[in-house]
């Protein structure tokens, strides 16, 4: 999507569910640059956790306690007031989806490959996952060990946005979700709202925090200081419909090599919450990894529920009105069977 | 604000006028919402910089705001981090900025309980006062009746976290006032990189550059944790993957670096040359080298003499051995018809018919082959048909034919299949279309045999043809910021800059003498002379000339080892009183912190220099001993000076990569409060204790009165200027102009040069170190982005990435070639080779140094241009590797069941530094288990950069140990809960992480569980925990005296450790119950 100020009218849509192509023109922002996002690609993470760091520099967010979990080399637990990234570490006995390596690649002149610069394009790269170990003699399988850096899905439609009441929270001209924090009371109406469970209250300052996918540093230009720290390319940031053509391009590659297991998380717009503007590419089901498989946006059934409650409030006003209405007409106009 | 604006300000009236009607968006948004702007933007200035912590030399950008720092980012033009930071580098706003960071001096007087505070100028000058007083005190004019002028009163340890700058000064300084026992982290992480890869071909650094990674079909990361220690470098090797590449792992754990693999290869810590040595005997029983290269690039031809006698013959030991002193006589391992040059390892010894005592071979004299080779003739007979039984080729053969694929499933656990096919992976990618990189850190460099763990991957890759092409060669991985240039000049006891030898003591040696010893008469070490005199000129500038050759005679002896290790033996005997620790934690990093503790008990003085209050810094009053009761605070005498460091924001300087490479990082801001550079600190320590000698007739002082210690200081702090140290390690012609190659240092006085092999760092008098262009404006080579030595080279030995004729192997891996039409060697990278000389070129039988190079002798820092797979010297516990078992292991050696361990370790029997009962003897089954040490992402050597600070320590919060499920079941640990971890040295208590991806290894015929110990952790700091280095002993390999921390047996129960005397008798009784007395695991045959 690139910039745009013709809007589609508002008037008869539904704004709270289903597909939505113009989230931050429909938001009031004109000319409004594309939307961006991040496409997290958690078969190249390294879990170095640098994300979690360059966010928490960045965005000033306080170091939020030290408990040993046990939870592997998971710390962090999950996302929250004072975490807006967070890698999650699953260990697995599992052994799938072995990628076919040492692909023959006698005839590519890898100096000239080099020469281009840093990065391999994405349609060239035979990169394979986190991959599991041979079986060992005592007939153990192979190990996997999964990790995956979780992080605002700044969704198209934003249950935490729809029910601020206070206006913190809003959609910015980059189509993303930030709070303000000078507005915000700290009312929490949004923390249930949230059907990931990301945006939390800081007991510290009382206010909302959460990912803002760096949102003053977008204005400049620059991009969100977790995906510059990456050091793998595992987070990568950029206008979202470029990141899907990417994200489904990779997968594709790997279900090519014999990583049958990788799939996109987030990226479809026709889902719950009409699509992720932060997606990732998984290698297991989504709860493995503590996502919801199939989140759905708390505010979804809103404007049926006001039209129900508009019909009921009707209905209940019509029958009100209807028995004043016979009660004027009894005492106007007596009947006959009272009469009677 | 008027009422109007005030009005259209609201969100409410925006809704309703403007475009969000619905007031999710443009309407709600407030004034500072609107006005918010990053203060990468706003900031005043943006200042160059490097990362401080790992040596991949990531690139930052450090924004500056009135005058404070306001963030730290990578730098996206960097060829090698290209942008990136790991958890480390992004947290170094927090580390330079926050408040765990101290900012006065503080004084611990004699038997005092707590910290005073003291002003700069006053401990300083009580710091001098004491250097010259404890200096004074342990002079030595002599040592057995040969001259030393020196004095063992006086340590330094620190450097590899330090600028080349400060090394440079440090390292001055302490010489010129005759103090030699001088050391840093390199001794205790990569000096065995040195001894390996020097020997081996030339240079002590590693052979390539971390973006040639991307080049490689097959790359091995073993000995190394890879993507958690060096995260940002680990992008090459996904690069690599990308495009095909295989990656395999070899670890004792599955780690970050594993999950990434292709191929994961479980192995018993402490049995990787039993592995590689498999995979040798794989390459040569099934004639898989690349013979071409194999026969024109190494001494695979040459004969050796029949004195030599190898492990096959006598039992796991090598010919020479005297069981007596536990040191082999080398001489029986040369060529034949050579006399070598270095019948001990120490050619500066050849002079003295005392060759035989173990003073020399302690002196860990392989560590000078950090660039050049280990001496030996250059002509010697050769058999090129290789069919000769005494040819190296043959030789070799017959050493490692016992490492079969049986062997080493029973000696590593491996199975075979898992190890053919890493076999099949490293020969299908390696020869002329294609090369494989191995990729170690310190899990093959501590070892009693670590030089040995690095030939054994040199040998394999020399035989694949590896070496001196791209996507080929060996990565040493280091640790520290400047570990590199720390060893290049050196804050170490054996070497002076550039790897020229320390001189030993010798009656009447003078300069010639030492140079005719330590010279070689084949390559650039032939013009030894040129690089020493140009150095003492740089040292006693005016001073120094012919008529006093060059002051030589200034530089104080060696006698043995003066390591680390050895001092703080020498701190223990009383001879060692004063130390300076300049941003090491040895209370903490090094082997048997116990003995490093007690050691410094026993000192008149101590002086810290950190960030924070290390516990090198306040052992004194909350040390282990204090808490057991073993030490009072108001019995220790040791005087403590602690002086707040200043951050790498706060100095200019260059830290050398690993790769070799000098990165300039600029001054963002001054250094707070009485915090200062450590360049400050050493030069006006200096000039104060220069001022004060500047009168004296004694001639104790007269070299540090000749002393050359003239720079400019600039700014409100007096800080020199480190680019004019820059300027002099480079060196200087007669008019005082700078130098641009070691090729124009001359012999006569008329250069000066501070380091020979980073002479061209300040070419044309410009910093090369600070060049920065982008990595998006050049090829993948990015020779203008800083300055690597030598001479800006970037694949070491590259001559040998063309055949014989000079060209290209193959198209796909040609990186440098012979122009035959301008007679001139070029290619994508710069040559390692002298430009102009032909392939066909053979030098005439007289000729010496570089002119005696053939056009086929790509290793130009050996004696005899050729790579080793051989060594008949240089290093002192064999011409080639053997696998032992480690100074501590519960498993009899499989390989040669008659020798348990490298019979020439080192060891130093202590009350505190006890062995176990390894291979099954009485006893060994009170410690079953094998523990091996390592780093984790988010913490930094011994803690002090990353235990302070809270986005770190939040990450990994406590010390932990982790352990398999089977041996949690044996053991009852419980997930979370405590463990105790007792060896003979001490005893530790770690929260258990019981996880699969630890399992038993089925290995000389046992069932081995393998314990893994993040080694970060101390008392102190804002994450604290125990040091797994209480449970580590001081046995050492001989060759440069690293310590064996990788491998090492122990025991572990549930529960927490007992506080207090019960814990000193928990300890008595392990002792007690494993029988361990002094002679315990000293033994040298057997």
């Amino acid at each position: 999507m690139t910039g745009t100020s013709k809007r589609s009218s508002l008037i008869g849509r539904n704004l709270l569910a289903g597909a939505e192509p113009d989230v931050a023109g429909d938001a009031g922002h004109e000319d409004h640059p594309p939307r961006v996002g991040f496409f997290t690609d958690t078969s190249v993470c390294i879990g170095c956790k640098a994300c979690e760091v360059a966010c928490k520099e960045w965005n000033a967010v306080p170091e939020d306690g030290l408990d040993f979990t046990g939870m592997s080399f998971d710390n962090t637990q999950g996302l929250g007031a004072s975490t807006w990234r967070h890698v999650a570490f699953i260990e697995q006995n599992k052994p799938l989806g072995r990628a076919e390596t040492g692909i023959d690649h006698g005839d590519v002149d890898v100096l000239a490959l080099a020469a281009q610069g840093s990065g391999t394009p994405v349609g060239e790269a035979a990169i394979t996952p986190t991959s599991p170990a041979p079986p060992s003699d005592g007939g153990q399988h192979g190990l996997r060990w999964l990790m995956s850096s979780d992080v605002c899905k700044h969704c198209t439609h934003a249950a935490c946005l729809d029910v601020c009441p206070t206006g913190a929270l809003f959609r910015t001209e980059f189509g993303t979700v930030v709070v303000q924090d000078d507005v915000c009371n700290g009312c929490g109406y949004c923390v249930p709202a949230c059907p990931y469970g990301v945006i939390d209250v800081r007991p510290e300052d009382g206010g909302a925090h959460k990912c803002t996918l760096c949102y003053d540093r977008l204005g400049a230009g620059q991009e969100p200081a977790c995906a510059k720290a990456c050091p793998t390319e595992s987070i990568q940031f950029g206008p979202l419909d470029e990141l899907r053509e990417r994200a489904a391009a990779r997968v594709e590659e790997l279900h090519r090599i014999g990583v049958e297991d990788a799939r996109l998380y987030g990226h479809d717009p026709e889902d719950g919450v009409g699509g992720d503007g932060a997606f990732f590419l998984l290698l297991d089901e989504p709860e493995v990894y503590g996502l919801p498989p199939d989140p759905v946006v708390t505010t979804r059934d809103l404007p049926s529920m006001w039209r129900h409650a508009g019909a009921a409030a009707l209905t209940l006003l019509g029958g009100v009105a209807a028995v004043f209405a016979a009660q004027a007409g009894a005492s106007g106009r007596p009947t006959g069977r009272r009469r009677r | 604000m008027g009422v109007r604006t005030w009005i259209q300000d609201w969100p409410v009236y925006r809704q309703l006028t403007g475009s969000d009607p619905l007031g999710r968006g443009a309407a709600t948004t407030s004034a500072t919402t609107r006005e918010q702007r990053p203060r990468t933007v706003t900031a005043d200035r943006v200042v160059k910089s490097v990362c401080p912590y790992c040596a991949v030399g990531c690139a930052q950008n450090v924004y500056v705001k009135d005058d404070r720092v306001v963030q730290i980012e990578g730098d996206p033009d960097s060829p090698v981090s290209r942008g990136r930071l790991c958890p480390k580098g992004s947290a170094s706003l927090q580390l330079t900025t926050g408040e765990s960071r101290r900012h006065e001096v503080l004084y611990r007087r004699p038997y005092g309980t707590d910290w005073e505070r003291l002003d700069l100028d006053t401990a300083l000058d009580m710091v001098v006062e004491r250097v010259i007083r404890t200096r004074r005190e342990g002079w030595q004019w002599e040592k057995d009746g040969v001259g030393v002028n020196r004095s063992l009163g006086i340590a330094s340890l620190g450097g590899a976290t330090l600028d080349n700058e400060e090394n440079y000064l440090i390292k001055k300084l302490w010489t010129g006032l005759g103090v030699i026992q001088v050391e840093n982290q390199a001794r205790v992480c990569h000096s065995s990189t040195v001894a390996g890869l020097g020997t081996s071909f030339g240079r002590g650094g590693a052979t390539t550059f971390l973006q040639d990674l991307q080049n490689a079909d097959c790359i091995v990361i073993e000995g190394s944790n890879f993507a958690e220690a060096h995260p940002v470098g680990f992008q090459w090797v996904m690069e690599a993957k990308a495009r095909g590449a295989k990656v395999i792992h070899v670890d004792p754990r599955f780690s970050r670096t594993s999950a990434l693999a292709d191929l994961y290869v479980p192995i018993r810590a402490g049995t990787d040359i039993a592995f590689l040595g498999g995979i040798i005997n794989h390459v040569l029983t099934g004639g898989h080298d690349f013979r071409d290269y194999v026969l024109e690039y190494t001494n695979a031809a040459t004969l050796v003499g029949e004195e030599f006698e190898d492990t096959e013959d006598l039992a796991g030991i090598f010919s020479g051995l005297d069981p007596e002193t536990g040191h082999y006589d080398i001489s029986t391992w040369a060529y034949r018809g050579a006399e070598v040059q270095a019948p001990q390892g120490a050619p500066d010894e050849l002079y003295e018919e005392r060759t035989r005592g173990a003073s020399v071979s302690t002196a860990a004299y392989s560590e000078s082959h950090g660039s050049g080779g280990a001496p030996a003739s250059a002509r010697v007979p050769a058999d090129r048909t290789l069919r000769h039984p005494r040819c190296v080729y043959q030789i070799l053969k017959r050493h490692f034919s016992r490492y079969t694929p049986e062997m080493v499933e029973r000696t590593c656990g491996i199975p075979r299949d898992t190890f053919l096919e890493v076999c099949r992976a490293l020969v299908e990618n390696s020869g002329p279309d294609r090369t494989s990189e191995f990729v170690y850190a310190v899990g093959w460099t501590q070892h009693t045999v670590g030089a040995q763990y690095i030939r054994t991957a040199s040998i394999l890759q020399l035989l694949l043809g590896n070496i001196g092409r791209p996507g080929g060669g060996i990565q040493a991985l280091r640790g520290h910021a400047s570990i590199q240039g720390s060893s290049d000049i050196p804050t170490l006891f054996n070497v002076l800059p550039g790897y020229i030898p320390m001189p030993h003591a010798h009656a009447h040696e003078d300069l010639d003498t030492f140079i005719e010893a330590i010279k070689t008469e084949k390559g650039f070490w032939g013009e030894m002379r040129s690089y020493v005199v140009s150095l003492l000129k740089a040292y006693f500038g005016d001073a120094a000339h012919a008529g006093n050759d060059y002051c030589f005679g200034h530089l104080p002896r060696l006698t043995g080892s003066h390591s680390t290790y050895h001092t703080v033996k020498e701190m223990l005997d009383g001879v060692c009183k004063g130390y300076f620790l300049m941003g090491e934690n040895p209370a903490v990093g090094s082997a048997n912190t116990k003995m490093q503790r007690l050691g410094m008990a026993n000192l008149d003085w101590l002086v810290v220099r950190d960030f924070s209050l290390i516990e090198s810094a306040t052992w004194w009053r909350d040390g282990p001993e204090i808490e057991t009761g073993e030490l009072r605070i108001e019995d220790i005498a040791t005087e403590v000076f602690f002086f707040p460091a200043a951050a790498h924001t706060e100095k200019s300087g260059s830290f050398t990569n690993t790769n070799r490479m000098l990165q300039w990082h600029f001054a963002a801001k001054e250094p707070d409060g009485e915090a200062r550079s450590d360049l400050w600190f050493m030069y006006h320590l200096g000039r104060r204790i220069k001022e004060r000698l500047k009168d004296s007739t004694d001639p104790m002082d007269r070299a540090v009165q000749d002393l050359a210690w003239s720079y400019p200081t600039e700014g409100p702090l007096d800080e020199p200027s480190a680019e004019a140290v820059l300027a002099e390690i480079n060196g200087r012609d007669a008019k005082g102009g700078p130098l641009s190659a070691y090729t124009q240092l001359k012999d006569d006085g008329s250069t000066s040069c501070g380091c020979w092999i980073y002479c061209g760092v300040y070419a044309d008098g410009v910093n090369q170190a600070a060049r920065r262009t982008p990595h998006t404006e050049q090829d993948w080579i990015a020779a203008e982005w800083a300055w690597a030595w030598p001479a800006n080279r970037r694949i070491l030995y590259n001559r040998a990435s063309a055949d014989p004729h000079g060209r290209p192997w193959s198209e796909r891996k040609a990186l440098v070639w012979w122009d035959e039409e301008r007679q001139r060697w070029t290619g994508h990278d710069i040559p390692d080779f002298i430009p102009d000389r032909a392939p066909s070129y053979r030098p005439p039988e007289d000729a010496q140094g570089p002119d005696a190079l053939s056009g086929v002798d790509p290793f130009i820092m050996q004696a005899d241009g050729k790579g080793w797979l051989y060594a008949p010297a240089g290093l002192v516990d064999g011409p080639m590797p053997t696998h032992y078992e480690p100074q501590d292991s519960p498993v009899r050696n499989p390989l040669y069941p008659e020798q348990q361990r490298n019979p020439v370790r080192e060891v130093i029997p202590h009350e505190h530094n006890a062995f176990h009962p390894s291979g099954g003897e009485p006893g060994s089954e009170v410690f079953p288990y094998m523990i091996t040490t390592y780093r984790l992402t988010e913490h930094f050597t011994a803690g002090g950069m990353s235990r302070w600070t809270p986005y770190l320590a939040e990450l990994q919060p406590e010390f932990f140990c982790e352990v398999s499920p089977e041996l949690a079941g044996e053991r009852r640990l419980e997930h979370t809960g405590w463990a105790t971890l007792i060896s003979a040295r001490g005893v530790i208590e770690a929260r258990v992480l019981v996880t699969e991806r630890m399992s038993p290894i089925r290995a000389g015929g046992r069932t081995v569980h393998q314990i893994g110990l993040p080694y970060h952790w101390g008392p102190n700091g804002y994450t604290r925990g125990d040091a797994a280095n209480e449970l580590s002993a001081i046995a050492l390999d001989p060759n440069v005296h690293i310590q064996e921390v990788k491998a090492l047996s122990a025991d572990i129960r549930p529960g927490r450790r007992p506080r207090g005397p019960q814990l000193t008798a928990l300890l008595e009784d392990y002792r007690r119950r494993a029988g361990i007395t002094p002679r315990t695991g000293t033994e040298v045959r057997g």
